[in-house]
């Protein structure tokens, strides 16, 4: 029953050599050996970590450092950069938005003035046309009353004429028109 | 033959595996060296890979490495403060070398000399040259940057200069054995869990060859434990890795700023 290789390893007859009764920790058989190699390897794996492989990895961490760093700037820049063109398209805004007003403003006084142009020339217009109106009513009254006044006078004398035999003077009979009237 | 083979202290044998001889001592690459060697060969092969074509955003091999990175980082900050990252390239490779070596120890089978995996950081000797190179580096550091002035910190400040009899050789000992606990810390863990998980898997086979059927069904038991055993031990291989950093980065605090 061979549980353990190590029995039948290449050195299995070294093994009555190391096997001295010794606790093997303790024995000093190989204590050189193990000093000089120990130190061989060890002195071997702090030089390639040393030199080689230790930089290697801080120029990567720092190097991945440095990046992220560059990278946030650049996002901040962006952010700061994107703030301003939103800040400038605000601006720009408001600015188009009291423009639009004042041309609206402006527009409805403009037209405000020249509606109230227009109306009080028509008001003068119509105020102007009742005056002529008027004038020539009263004209047209006047002549009127004149005609009825002359056609009165000789409708007087012709019935003073008919009913009195009496010959009246036109004159006279238009004082006495006026005269009716005046009174009438 | 059995009984040796579930001998739980049996995985933490060291062996030969081609001599070696240098300066008069015996350096043989044995199955722990194979899992040093290891240890290192996959840290770089796994961060090379992984930092291969390396990108703003991430892939999940490159999140880990970064992740890994990051997390050092922040605990070497949070402990020894912003100047402590001079020490990052030390904790760093403290960290990812007992943290893979922990891990690596995890296979209860691998491809190596011996066909078993082997716990680096179970060997006392390992722990305690990693512990004593924290230590030295925190004390040559104190004394070459501070000057007499890194002894300050055996007196803290803020307090009544007769508890300074009392205080001082306190913190002189602690200081003296910080080596030993931090080595003691990790070696220890790993050692214990280790052994637990093969007792446990142990009892599995044992009561399958001595009870037969029964033995299968009873052995269940202990094989649920084994699996629990082995999640707990996948967190303390993270978690010793972790305590071991960190405790670096305090010891370093020491050394960076005295008298705090």
């Amino acid at each position: 029953m061979t549980l353990s290789p190590e029995s039948e390893g290449a050195y299995g007859a070294d093994a009555a050599h190391a096997a001295s009764g010794v606790f093997p920790p303790f024995d000093p058989t190989y204590y050189a050996s193990s000093l000089f190699w120990l130190t061989i390897s060890f002195v071997v794996l702090y030089i390639a970590l040393d030199r080689f492989i230790l930089p290697k990895i801080k120029t990567t961490i720092e190097d991945r450092r440095d990046r992220i760093a560059d990278d946030l700037d650049a996002a901040a820049q962006a952010k700061a950069e994107a703030e301003a063109a939103g800040q400038a398209y605000e601006q720009s805004l408001a600015d188009a938005r009291a423009k639009a007003h004042g041309i609206a403003a402006d527009t409805r006084a403009a037209l405000d003035k020249e509606l109230a142009k227009e109306s009080a020339e028509v008001e003068a217009e119509l105020a102007e046309k009742q005056a002529a109106a008027e004038v020539s009513i009263r004209e047209a009254k006047e002549k009127a009353f004149a005609e009825v006044r002359t056609i009165a006078s000789s409708a007087t004398v012709a019935a003073v004429e008919a009913l009195a035999g009496l010959e009246v003077a036109e004159a006279d009979a238009g004082k006495a028109v006026d005269k009716a009237m005046k009174g009438a | 033959m059995a009984e040796n083979n579930l001998d739980p202290i049996k995985q933490f044998e060291v062996h030969e595996v081609i001599a070696f001889e240098a300066f008069g001592l015996d350096l043989a690459f044995t199955n722990a060296s194979f899992f040093m060697v290891l240890t290192t060969f996959l840290t770089i092969v796994l961060f090379t890979v992984a930092l291969t074509g390396r990108a703003m955003i991430p892939n999940r091999s490159q999140s880990v490495a970064e992740l890994a990175y990051g997390f050092v980082a922040d605990m070497i900050r949070s402990t020894a403060g912003s100047d402590g990252l001079r020490f990052f390239p030390l904790v760093f490779s403290l960290f990812i070398f007992i943290l893979v070596a922990n891990l690596l120890g995890m296979f209860p089978y691998f491809p190596a000399p011996g066909w078993h995996s082997y716990t680096v950081t179970s060997q006392i000797i390992v722990t305690a040259a990693l512990a004593m190179l924290v230590w030295l580096t925190v004390v040559l550091y104190g004394l070459f940057t501070h000057g007499l002035k890194f002894l300050k910190i055996f007196f803290p400040s803020g307090i009544p200069w007769p508890l300074y009899f009392i205080v001082t050789p306190i913190e002189i000992i602690s200081f003296a054995s910080r080596p030993v606990s931090h080595s003691v810390r990790l070696f220890a863990n790993l050692l214990a869990g280790h052994i637990l998980l093969k007792v446990f898997a142990g009892f599995v086979v044992m009561l399958a060859a001595g009870l037969g059927t029964a033995g299968y069904l009873v052995g269940v038991l202990p094989f649920a434990m084994t699996l629990g055993l082995t999640a707990l031990e996948f967190l303390v291989a993270f978690l010793q890795a972790y305590v071991f950093a960190i405790l670096t980065c305090i010891y370093l605090s020491d050394a960076l700023h005295p008298g705090h």
